[in-house]
């Protein structure tokens, strides 16, 4: 460790603001993902100038730095793989500017998703992307994943709810980004750069107003296949939802005894489909989305009668992914896309592949945008983890080879680098570095995350012929 | 599936609990300690990955993992939060068996005198001393109180001396018969609230009686890392109870750290399996006094207008600990003229929690004056709870306008016209 940075960076946060010791540092060697690294050092600015002054600090000795919102990541992000300073943004939590009549607010990186559409609740207003770990999760951390939620559907991803940035650059310099500005869209360049163009220290963001009428409905079904089915049934009635998930029964029971949500223990899989609008416009839609999931083979679909009703039913799908830990010690999630059209199919492959690794495979995912999200689950006490590992790429190169991609919303991070090359040429990696020594010469912000070292491609192709084939 | 593994660890732990943490994070908002300090550390998912890395040997059972089991609060906010289902309650308790170095008065006051009625009657003044607020005291100037006819019912009840005795009759006809634990130290801290609980009761058609032999349940002894004290204790109480049991339908509690406590008694027996049983048969009979009231049904003919705006604080230990949130509202509900008017995040710990307020002074300060602030925002005069330490916790901040569910309801009896 390098006691003068470590002084350096004492002397913008003071000493309490700086962790240097084991215990402090091992419990930033996680995030919510399955990557384990340890940081040289951890420090907590609260100023976008202390900011400054610790990239400044940090480049001058040559230590890496690591923007950490909240660590709810699931690709490694936010883990210290170089070594070198984890900047911890989630203590600059100001809410600076709450503008309702424009729409939008501007909030500091660890201001976390939900309480600040709670705190605007009055207002009418809220922060539409709503990640399923959104009551933990800071805005920060969802612009620099760009993540996504169940209402993703309708509402588009975070990038469309950017209007501007604050972001110190690796020079230490800061720079003001806006949508408005005319030239290059480097607001949406940033959103979705994991930390690795810039660290962001502030966030215009929009608001959206909440709908007048929300309908929330539960089908359910004896067959995977049918639910699958329904989810194009529903877009081919020109109906967009504001979420369509679905859950199938092997997920639905470990949710069940998490939450107590009533959903059906004996099902195959359930879709979780909400509508919002006007109220003459939702009442129509949840009829026609009814007769869809019904014409497709729902032995039931219910309405949530009131908004208890309502939070139950998305309190269960909200807490599906931790509630999985009752299944088995250690899951997998992965985060694929697929065509909307290949649900069934590629569900199917899912679970063929599951079977010849031996693993149980739950899936819940966001249906109506083709974002699966397949968990493996395995035991690592019982040294499992390579397998389950082998088996979560060949479910990925799956989903590739179906016409998607290998992450939806989760983020490339340590997790995906090395699949890169699945979805991109030479040409096109070779692009993103440039784009990237553009901004960070020495590659010093968040290095070796994304994009993959340039020899990894060839083998990594290799593999994945393999995979196809099945081997 | 969590299968049983044998433990090899450095602590105490049951197999599979800190297994089941998969890191996702959603648990830490939920935590005061989080919070107020913002660091991995001191928030359930850090904790938990400290307890774990301890039982491996490869973090010291001291110093700074030590200072981070004593912030935490057992508050249990991290169990109501975590979807993974992470006991977390038992791997604290478990782990503050090594890190937890009560001083000489705490253990003085945890063996040798809250286990004796007898003996807590005496040492009043150290108790009193212990509490610090003097509740009583400012609760006797309070204008509020002596409007809502409570001053009365204080004026009423007599001196704690030798042994507290309970008044008020049953009315109309006996609904259930219970047992009262009147608990340790809250008798003389305020013997008011247990002579209002049992009032209530009778009242509302219960016939009482007052399991005076029952010393501390142990609760304290638990949080502090006392856990061979906690069993002796237990295993005393399971005894005692088994032997109330015998002519009532239920044991009513009314402090929420003790109900929780008792309804948890099994898990000190591990590995006995006679008396984990015998634990078990005993806590489905245990029940909070506004669990009762409210599955019992209050009659309401019998109840009169408080009209106050009131805002109510989940204590931890009956929210997170047992889960029950709706009741105590439900009875608030009842009261003709009240009308509540929810905090925000009325769940969040306000910093007492045991004797937490006196060895970590500056988070349960933090903690109160958020309390205090979100109290202020609901606009409410008064501010009610269920358990008497979270009473105490805020009543020190707010003299005279804080009470337990039972004293409104009490309140609600004598101020309808006769
Ligand atoms: C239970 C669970 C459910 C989830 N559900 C969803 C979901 O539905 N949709 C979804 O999209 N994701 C989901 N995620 C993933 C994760 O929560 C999101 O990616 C979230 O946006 C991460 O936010 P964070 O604050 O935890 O960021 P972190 O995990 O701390 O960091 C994530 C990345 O962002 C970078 N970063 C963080 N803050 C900054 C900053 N201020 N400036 C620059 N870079 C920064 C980090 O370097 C890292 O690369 C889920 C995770 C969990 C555990
Ligand atoms: S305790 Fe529960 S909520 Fe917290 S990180 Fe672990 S699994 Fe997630
Ligand atoms: S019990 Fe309370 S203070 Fe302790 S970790 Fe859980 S939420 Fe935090």
């Amino acid at each position: 460790m390098d006691l003068k940075l470590q002084g350096a960076l004492a002397a913008v946060v003071g000493e309490e603001n700086v962790l240097a010791d084991t215990l402090g540092r091992r419990l930033y060697e996680y995030d919510g993902g399955v990557d384990r690294a340890l940081p040289d050092l951890v420090v907590f600015p609260q100023t976008r100038d202390e900011v400054v002054a610790i990239v400044k600090a940090a480049r001058a000795h040559g230590a890496p730095i690591i923007a950490r919102g909240a660590g709810t990541g699931l690709s490694g992000g936010a883990i210290a793989r170089e070594g070198g300073v984890v900047l911890s943004l989630n203590r600059m939590r100001r809410v600076l500017e709450v503008d309702t009549e424009l729409g939008r607010a501007v909030v500091e990186p660890g201001v976390v998703n939900l309480e600040f559409s709670t705190s605007i609740a009055a207002t009418g207003f809220y922060f539409a992307p709503d990640p399923s770990s959104q009551r933990a999760c800071t805005i920060g951390g969802n612009a620099a994943e760009n993540s996504g939620g169940p209402h993703t559907l309708l509402h588009g991803v975070t990038v469309n709810h950017v209007l501007g940035l604050e972001v110190v650059l690796a020079s230490g310099e800061v720079a003001r980004l806006s949508v408005d500005d005319g030239g290059w869209d480097l607001t949406g360049l940033m959103v979705g750069s994991e930390g690795t163009l810039g660290i962001i220290t502030a966030i215009t963001i929009k608001l959206t107003r909440r709908a007048e009428s929300v309908a929330t409905l539960l089908a359910i079904y004896n067959d995977v296949g049918q639910a699958a089915d329904t989810v194009s049934a529903i877009t081919a009635c020109g109906i967009t939802p504001a979420a369509l998930e679905m859950m199938d029964g092997f997920s639905l029971r470990a949710i069940e005894a998490a939450t107590h949500a009533g959903y059906p223990l004996d099902s195959a899989a359930v879709l979780l489909i909400e509508v919002e609008g006007l109220r003459e416009e939702t009442e129509e839609d949840a009829e026609r989305i009814r007769e869809a999931c019904v014409q497709a083979g729902a032995r039931e679909v219910r309405l949530a009668a009131n908004e208890a009703e309502r939070e139950l039913l998305w309190k269960g799908r909200k807490t599906a992914f931790g509630a999985m830990g009752r299944i088995s010690p250690n899951n997998y999630v992965m985060d694929g896309v697929i065509p909307r059209t290949q649900i069934k199919r590629v569900l199917e492959r899912i679970e063929e592949i599951g079977a010849r690794h031996g693993f149980p495979v739950g899936n819940m995912f966001h249906a109506g945008d083709g974002n699966l999200h397949p968990l493996v689950f395995f035991d690592e006490r019982a040294g499992e983890l390579p397998r389950a590992l082998a088996a979560s790429r060949e479910i990925l190169a799956a989903c590739v080879e179906a016409g998607g991609s290998i992450t939806g919303e989760h983020g490339v991070g340590i997790e995906k680098q090395d699949l890169m090359p699945l979805i991109f040429s030479d040409d096109d990696l070779d692009f993103m570095r440039r784009m990237r020594r553009a901004f960070d010469p020495d590659g010093g912000l968040n290095p070796n995350k994304m994009i993959p070292a340039f020899h990894a491609c060839t083998e990594i192709r290799a593999d994945a012929a393999l995979y196809r084939e099945g081997l | 599936m969590v299968t049983a593994v044998s433990k090899a660890g450095l602590l105490d732990l049951r197999a599979g609990d800190v297994e089941r943490c998969v890191r996702c994070g959603l648990c830490l908002n939920a935590c005061p300690t989080f919070r107020v300090l913002g660091e991995e550390m001191d928030s359930p998912r850090g904790r938990i990955y400290q307890v774990e890395l301890a039982d491996r040997g490869e973090l010291a059972i001291e110093g700074d993992f030590t200072l981070h089991m004593d912030r935490c609060l057992d508050c249990r906010a991290c169990v109501s939060a975590c979807p993974s289902g992470v006991p977390y309650g038992a791997i604290i308790e478990r782990t503050r068996v090594a890190t937890a170095r009560p001083s000489w008065l705490e253990r003085f006051l945890l063996e040798r005198v809250l286990p004796y009625p007898a003996r807590v009657r005496r040492a009043a003044g150290l108790l009193r001393f212990y509490q610090r607020s003097g509740l009583q005291a400012v609760a006797r100037r309070s204008g509020l109180l002596e409007w809502m006819g409570l001053a009365e019912a204080e004026g009423l009840s007599p001196v704690i001396a030798g042994g507290e005795s309970y008044d008020g009759e049953v009315t109309g006809p006996v609904r259930a018969r219970v047992a009262f634990f009147p608990g340790c130290a809250q008798r003389v801290l305020l013997p008011e609230l247990n002579a209002a609980t049992v009032r209530v009761l009778r009242r509302q058609g219960c016939d009482v009686t007052v399991i005076e032999e029952m010393g501390c349940c142990g609760a304290l002894h638990v949080h502090s890392g006392m856990r061979e004290f906690a069993r002796a204790l237990a295993r005393e109480n399971v005894v005692k109870l088994e032997a109330a049991l015998a002519s009532v339908d239920a044991v009513v509690v009314n402090a929420a750290g003790c109900g929780a406590t008792l309804k948890e008694y099994a898990d000190l027996f591990e590995g006995e399996p006679e008396w984990e049983a015998r634990a078990q048969r005993v806590a489905r009979k245990i029940n909070d006094v506004t669990e009762f009231l409210d599955d019992l049904g209050p009659r309401t003919e019998l109840l009169g207008p408080l009209p106050v705006t009131a805002t109510y604080q989940d204590p931890c230990h009956l929210a997170h600990g047992q889960g029950i949130r709706n009741a105590p509202r439900a009875l608030l509900a009842t009261i003709p003229s009240l009308e509540l008017r929810e905090m925000e995040r009325s769940d969040q710990c306000c910093g007492s929690a045991g004797t937490y307020n006196l060895k970590q002074p500056e988070i349960a300060r933090a903690l109160l004056a958020d309390r205090l602030n979100v109290i202020a925002a609901s606009g409410a005069e008064i501010v009610v709870t269920a358990n008497p330490g979270c009473q105490m916790q805020l009543a020190s901040a707010l003299p005279g306008r804080v009470f337990h569910v039972v004293e409104l309801l009490d309140a609600s009896h004598r101020a309808r016209p006769r």
